[in-house]
């Protein structure tokens, strides 16, 4: 037995490893075709990335089982990872889950495991050495992919929230004076705040003096973000804008009152049509409807 | 720095133009009230654009020179609240429920100007 602390004995140590992991990628070289088509059956089975068809299975695992033997074969995983950045990109639209990458690259650590133990067999020393040069290859590899799936899903869902944020809150100028702030989908804390400094802001760019809040699209709200729609309210009504809140549902209506959320100062109006029309009577408008006459005219 | 009061027509104009000391409050209280008297005067504007910070006693003295002014029969309206002057002072309760507020000097005139006629 080797003395560990001799440096001459720890590089031959190492060379042993290295010939023994160009002997694992000539032998995974070889055996390209029967170990692919073995992965790819497995896959099959275990019923591994069902939204892609059997020959994108198939031409995957080809680049994958590539590119594996190849960090196998360099130690860089640098390659890897953009085939893995790119993968995901391509995947993640389909449908395909976490666990079904890390899966897959389990799957093939595995056959390709298999595959040395039917190799080395008969020689339980050599056998370990292999696995031993192997398996931290193969573990940083299952790593990489798994990481770069996994980022690649964070960086798509944070892009997705830029998107909802800059969309979620439109000021429109509908008359002179008059702004209408349509709110769709859930109002959390952070939408909430987000939503009346843009509300002030509109207020003094249009020098609005009505607003009308339209919350048709708001399936609930909580006793915070209630509070702070009372608030906004008051915080306009500071600027000289009053406003109207539209299409509080029955639900919500139930909710706050329950809750306890003061809305007495809260000038309210069942629907966007019904809130419009207070505002143009707020504002002194008389809407005149000419379209009638004209057809008299003509008959 | 005092706080300039300008004479317009029946109403009195109060333009701060920088932050506020508590002194300088004060001063500007009785100033206002002092004018109000000379001139006899309908309504007060406070113009607060170039505050970007508004303490409690500033809002609390603000509010107080609206409640005065009413006694001595002259309305004031509070203009010029920047948004996020208007957000902080909400959340901090002061939401200014019995004083006239507008959105600038233009506005608050042409509220009082409205409110002076209606009567």
């Amino acid at each position: 037995m080797a003395d560990p602390t001799d440096p001459t004995a720890v590089n031959g140590q190492q060379d042993a490893r290295d010939d023994l992991l160009s002997e694992l990628v000539s032998h995974l070289s070889n055996n390209r075709t029967e170990l692919r088509q073995e992965w790819a059956r497995r896959i099959g089975e275990a019923r591994l990335l069902t939204a892609l068809t059997e020959e994108e299975i198939f031409s995957e695992a080809t680049s994958v089982y590539d590119n594996y033997v190849e960090v196998l074969e360099t130690g860089s995983v640098e390659a890897l990872q953009d085939y893995a950045r790119n993968l995901s990109e391509r995947i993640i639209p389909r449908g395909v889950e976490t666990d079904e990458v890390l899966g897959i690259v389990l799957l093939l650590r595995d056959v390709l495991a298999r595959s040395l133990f039917e190799k080395y067999q008969a020689d339980f020393q050599v056998l370990n050495e292999v696995l031993d040069a192997y398996e931290p290859a193969a573990n940083r590899i299952a790593n990489t992919v798994g990481v770069n799936f996994v980022q690649e899903r964070e960086r798509i869902i944070r892009q997705q929230q830029e998107a909802i944020r800059e969309l979620s809150t439109p000021v429109l100028q509908v008359r002179e004076r008059l702004l209408i702030l349509p709110i769709i989908g859930v109002l959390d804390g952070q939408r909430a705040r987000q939503l009346t400094e843009q509300l002030l802001r509109g207020i003094r760019t249009n020098r609005a003096r009505v607003v009308v809040i339209d919350i048709t699209g708001v399936p609930a709200i909580d006793s915070t973000v209630a509070n702070h729609l009372v608030q906004t309210v008051d915080a306009s009504r500071l600027m000289g804008a009053s406003v109207i809140i539209t299409g509080l549902s029955s639900e919500i209506a139930q909710t706050l009152v329950t809750l306890g959320v003061d809305l007495s100062k809260v000038n309210a109006v069942g629907d966007l049509q019904g809130g419009i029309e207070e505002a143009e009577r707020l504002l002194g408008y008389t809407v005149i409807s000419g379209a009638v006459d004209k057809a008299d005219d003509r008959v | 720095m005092a706080v300039p009061i300008l004479k317009q027509g029946p109403f009195l104009i109060a333009s701060i133009q920088s932050a506020l000391t508590d002194t300088d409050v004060l001063q500007l209280r009785d100033d206002v009230m002092a004018q109000v008297t000379r001139h006899r005067s309908k309504g007060i504007i406070v113009d607060v654009t170039s505050l970007d910070v508004m303490d409690s006693f500033v809002s609390r003295s603000l509010r107080g020179i609206a409640m005065m002014t009413r006694l001595r029969g002259a309305e004031t309206v509070i203009v010029g609240i920047q948004p996020e002057v208007a957000f902080a002072m909400v959340q901090l309760g002061m939401s200014f429920e019995d004083v006239q507020t507008a959105l600038d000097l233009e506005e608050g005139l042409a509220l009082l100007e409205a409110g002076f006629l209606g009567t």
